[in-house]
């Protein structure tokens, strides 16, 4: 085992995972972490912890994966390329190792200028790709950039992220399979909404035989209402929404559009389910954790399988 | 070229306004290519300045002056300058940061009976290139180890929001960069020039972590050319 996580443990025995999201508070509340991760306990086999997501500032993901531990659940805990350089966030994986956390997200990290501090100064000192290999060379090599041995165990399951919506997209295949090469152990692909092009970037995936060297996790999210899928379509960079599924949603006349977003999304993850190369969801109900259970149950993905 | 911007005139005047004897430098090389600091700037600015304190019934002297380049000492070292600077109880540079500091330097090594002020007149923005009138773009952030051979001559540490060595991230949509719908994503970019001089897989390999050591992370630079030192 890399890690030991449960997360790996599950994908390596072949079953269907499915990761859900959990954004710490705007401050210090440790309760508002414990309410969402008591919705989510027992209905997802892994819970990424955001890392000041959108550049907002909020509870660090260390130590909000952290009170997801004492909770009884397990975090995947995001790391952006943003904040920190490689001697922070060298430093901040031994930490997040020693508290228990097996699980990781190597991300690029949104731009501050959509934060709440747009003033402030950039770090990516390394990008996600580089931080990949970074941590593999942690993990495997038990040593840190420079050549220096790690005291002490190191392990940690490593993820990253993947936007089959962004462009140009006769490159992204190539860019995952750039994640592939530094060592990424499973992806968590951004939101799916359009389909037919997901579909397209799986055959391209599955034709590079990348599914079988990385465990690939479809990133869904519900739909709330037409206005947010409006607002999402027009203004979050890399996620397409089709006006087909706009329009279902819009057809299921006011006081059903949440329902019948949960409705979709159910349906979405059944096809992603027996779409070849998919080892799992990773479900982003955002401020929506409180139905993470209904939708579970809804999906036919309840009860979880045992680590 | 370095191109710089006229600082808002409100903050120009309170930096001069407890001063009598005003004098305006401007600089002949990059600024006045960039139309920011060069001698119709240096008018312009001089105008603007009698003009409020005749209205505010100042009695303040504003005289003008320019070097060619204000980051040489071989271009500053004129009488006439010399004199003007000699004359003045504080000198607005209408050069670049770096002509701002080597004209501070230079002036108070040249004159010793008094120290000599000298305060900015532009906000210097970037190393860009010129590309139409009244546009210029940022093309070069000066990094020390130039990988322009790799990427197509577009350069990712500059153009790249996130200065990303692996690119594209998950934000470029279109063509653009996440950040800004007007601002090119610069990987996008790069992808379409390699693809059309058929070097796609030079970016197929991992770019390995940068060493950011010549760049200004290493502390500030210097080179000393020794075959040239002779």
């Amino acid at each position: 085992m890399k890690s030991g996580s449960n997360l790996e443990r599950l994908l390596e025995k072949g079953e269907f995972v499915v990761t859900g999201e959990l954004g710490p508070p705007k401050g210090t509340d440790v309760d508002v972490v414990k309410k969402k991760a008591s919705m989510l306990k027992g209905n997802v086999d892994a819970v990424n912890i955001t890392d000041n997501q959108t550049a907002i500032v909020r509870m660090s993901s260390i130590a909000a994966a952290k009170v997801l531990i004492d909770e009884g659940l397990e975090p995947n805990m995001q790391m952006v390329a943003r904040d920190r350089n490689r001697i922070a966030m060298m430093s901040d994986l031994f930490g997040a190792n020693a508290l228990g956390i097996r699980n990781m997200l190597c991300l690029s990290g949104d731009h501050q200028t959509f934060g709440n501090h747009p003033e402030a100064k950039n770090v990516f000192d390394i990008d996600s790709i580089q931080m990949i290999y970074m941590v593999k060379t942690m993990r495997d090599e038990h040593k840190v950039i420079c050549g220096d041995e790690i005291e002490g165990d190191f392990k940690m399951f490593i993820g990253a992220a993947c936007n089959p919506f962004a462009d140009p997209f006769r490159y992204r295949v190539h860019r995952l399979a750039k994640k592939v090469e530094a060592g990424v152990d499973f992806i968590q692909t951004q939101c799916i909404y359009d389909m037919k092009r997901f579909k397209e970037f799986m055959k391209q995936v599955v034709d590079m035989g990348l599914h079988e060297k990385c465990k690939i996790l479809a990133g869904v999210t519900p739909l709330k209402s037409v206005g947010m899928a409006r607002y999402m379509a027009a203004n979050v960079s890399g996620i397409i929404i089709p006006e087909e599924m706009i329009a279902r949603l819009k057809g299921a006349g006011k006081g059903n559009v949440a329902t019948e977003g949960i409705k979709i999304l159910c349906e979405q993850m059944q096809e992603l389910k027996e779409t070849e190369g998919i080892a799992g969801i990773h479900l982003m109900a955002i401020e929506w954790e409180h139905r993470v259970p209904e939708i579970m149950e809804m999906a036919g993905f309840l009860p979880r399988p045992k680590p | 070229m370095i191109v710089a911007e006229r600082k808002p005139f409100s903050e120009i005047l309170s930096m001069v306004e407890d001063y009598s004897r005003i004098l305006v430098v401007g600089c002949g090389s990059c600024v006045t290519i960039c139309m920011a600091g060069g001698e119709e700037e240096v008018k312009i600015l001089s105008s603007q300045l009698r003009l409020a304190f005749k209205k505010n019934k100042k009695d303040i002297e504003v005289e003008e002056a320019m070097a060619l380049r204000q980051c040489d000492d071989e271009y500053m070292n004129n009488p006439e300058l010399i004199n003007k600077v000699k004359k003045a109880d504080i000198v607005i540079s209408m050069a670049c940061g770096i002509g701002v500091q080597h004209a501070t330097a230079f002036f108070n090594r040249i004159i010793t009976d008094k120290p000599i002020k000298i305060v900015p007149g532009l906000n210097t923005t970037f190393m860009g290139a010129n590309l139409d009138v009244g546009v210029w773009e940022e093309r070069c952030v000066g990094c020390g180890d130039c990988v322009l051979e790799k990427t197509g001559g577009i350069c990712p540490i500059t153009r790249c929001a996130k200065s990303l060595l692996n690119g594209p991230c998950g934000g470029s949509s279109n063509g653009k960069c996440e950040i800004n719908k007007e601002t090119d994503c610069a990987w996008h970019l790069i992808i379409e020039r390699l693809e059309a001089l058929g070097e796609l897989d030079r970016i197929k390999p991992i770019e390995m972590y940068k060493d950011w050591r010549p760049s200004h992370d290493g502390g500030p630079r210097k080179i000393i050319r020794e075959d040239m030192r002779i």
